[in-house]
């Protein structure tokens, strides 16, 4: 790993003025979970890391009528186990509670899981977030099992965040500081499917870092399920979150969104109209999956994904309404 | 540039000059002298390297020394007290939780942190609560008995 330089200032207003405007210079750490492996294969060469573990404002779990404030450095762990979460915001509560091994629950944050960088093995082999070798595009005929099958390219990665599906299904927004000030974003543009190599999979600005997560009060019911291979160590092959707001035992509003399927979290239009009016039923939650997928782009070796992530959307229905009226 | 680091590892005060880019496993295991807690993957998956930091359960290869500044730490050889095993330890050599060893300390520590938010596992949640720690022997069964093993003495 390439020597940096390393920072440890206790306020966000220190940290924000210890980050550089251009990309590559340097890098926020939180638990390290993924910057440290992506420092080990030289994928990420910061000369300065600005750790912001020591910066109290960026903690806590708030809950109150207008919804839930969520500190960036809220941990994996803290967000499955809080009592208010799993209440009322069940959809969060399972996708934090998949995330595998209790060792990353622990060191893992909610900030860094919306930043990790995705698991495409070209990006991390250093082919860039595209994918290319002197141009030429590697995934469409590549081991592209584990990859897209939305969107149609030229990205093709995944996007790697199991919250950011629970978190747009929610219509929550994160908080974004630099020196210069501070914005909030909705996560749902939070996340970039890149068009050229020079764009980043996230708005984050490499001089800012995002202070919190703030989800409105919450849909009657949601959920979140997940389809993995085994129950190993690994990333989702399909997940959906879903968002309901009832009138009586119809659906009043559905958000359906599917995650580590396209390099966004991707919302399913198709399966929302088509829940609209309806009970929640075997029946109409297979019908939202099918419509869910209806447009689905798979490539040579990921076909088998669109199945699943046609049963993840129904079974996340059913899920949301399991045990009530 | 060096950084000044001070932390507790099991219950002892250390302080050191450490490069920042250093991970905590080569702390604890060239610095420290503990050489309880394994290096097998150096990529966050095997587990063996499993500490505690600040009494919850985390891979010491995927953590930088500096990150441990200020901090608590527990390895495989702060269990055993006056002599005696954990009573986790006791269990792995009662019902054979270990062929080589060589995950054995990162188990017992996954394990410790399963019987401390979880006293009475189900063998589903035993399993789930070592999926971060890989056994290359293989000897997932008697692991399993192991901790449950331990979770009966916790209760009685
Ligand atoms: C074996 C394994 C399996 C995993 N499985 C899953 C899974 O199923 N689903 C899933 O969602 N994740 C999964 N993860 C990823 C894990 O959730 C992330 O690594 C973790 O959440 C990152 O948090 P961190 O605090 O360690 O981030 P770090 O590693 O410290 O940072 C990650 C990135 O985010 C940036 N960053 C972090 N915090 C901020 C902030 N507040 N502001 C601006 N930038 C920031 C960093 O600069 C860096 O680029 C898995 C990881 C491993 C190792
Ligand atoms: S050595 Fe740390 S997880 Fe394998
Ligand atoms: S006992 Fe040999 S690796 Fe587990």
């Amino acid at each position: 790993m390439q020597a940096f330089e390393y920072a440890n200032p206790s306020t966000l207003q220190e940290a924000v003025a210890l980050l550089a405007p251009q990309r590559g210079q340097t890098d926020v750490l939180a638990g390290g979970t993924d910057l440290i492996s992506l420092m080990k294969d030289y994928i990420h060469t910061p000369k300065r890391l600005v750790n912001i573990k020591n910066i109290q404002e960026l903690e806590g779990i708030r809950a109150s009528a207008g919804g839930l404030r969520i500190g960036a450095l809220v941990t994996m762990d803290e967000l499955a186990r809080n009592a208010e979460v799993r209440a009322s915001y069940k959809a969060l509560a399972d996708a934090a509670a998949g995330i595998p091994s209790p060792q990353i629950r622990h060191m893992g944050t909610v900030g860094g899981d919306l930043c990790q960088r995705p698991r495409c093995w070209y990006f991390r082999g250093g082919f860039g977030l595209l994918a290319t070798d002197n141009g030429k595009p590697l995934v469409p005929d590549g081991e592209n099992h584990y990859h897209a099958i939305f969107g149609g390219g030229p990205a093709y990665f995944v996007s790697a965040s199991s919250l950011g599906p629970a978190l747009v299904a929610m219509g929550a927004r994160v908080k974004l500081v630099s020196a210069k000030g501070s914005r909030e974003v909705a996560v749902k543009s939070f996340f970039v499917a890149p068009k050229d190599e020079n764009t980043r999979e996230i708005v984050l600005r490499p001089d800012e870092i995002l202070s919190e997560i703030l989800v409105p009060a919450p849909a009657v019911h949601s959920a979140t399920y997940e389809v993995r291979q085994k129950e190993a160590l690994d990333w989702p092959l399909a997940a959906a979150s879903v968002a309901l707001t009832m009138k009586g035992s119809v659906v009043a509003g559905a958000k359906v969104v599917m995650g580590h399927v396209a390099p966004i979290p991707w919302e399913a239009a198709a399966a929302e109209k088509a829940l609209a009016g309806k009970t929640i039923t075997a029946a109409s939650a297979e019908a939202a999956g099918k419509a869910a997928v209806e447009d689905a782009q798979p490539l040579s070796r990921n076909a088998y994904k669109v199945q699943l992530a046609s049963v993840a959307v129904k079974r996340a229905l059913l899920e949301a309404v399991k045990g009530k009226a | 540039m060096k950084r000044k680091i001070s932390l507790r590892i099991n219950g002892k005060p250390y302080t050191d000059e450490v490069e920042p880019r250093l991970l905590l496993i080569h702390y604890l295991r060239e610095v420290a002298g503990l050489t309880g807690p394994h290096i097998g993957c150096e990529t966050s998956i095997c587990g063996a390297c499993t500490v505690m930091l600040q009494g919850r359960a985390v891979k010491s290869c995927t953590m930088f020394a500096v990150q441990a500044d200020g901090r608590e730490i527990v390895t495989i050889e702060g269990l055993a007290a006056n002599g005696a095993l954990d009573p986790v330890q006791q269990a792995f050599w009662n019902e054979h939780g270990l062929q080589c060893g060589f995950c054995t300390p990162g188990m017992i520590m996954a394990t410790k942190q399963l019987l401390q938010d979880n006293p009475s596992p189900t063998d589903l949640e035993i399993r789930h609560g070592l999926e971060g720690n890989l056994c290359r022997c293989t000897g997932y069964q008697h692991i399993v008995n192991a901790v449950k093993a331990a979770a009966g003495k916790a209760g009685a």
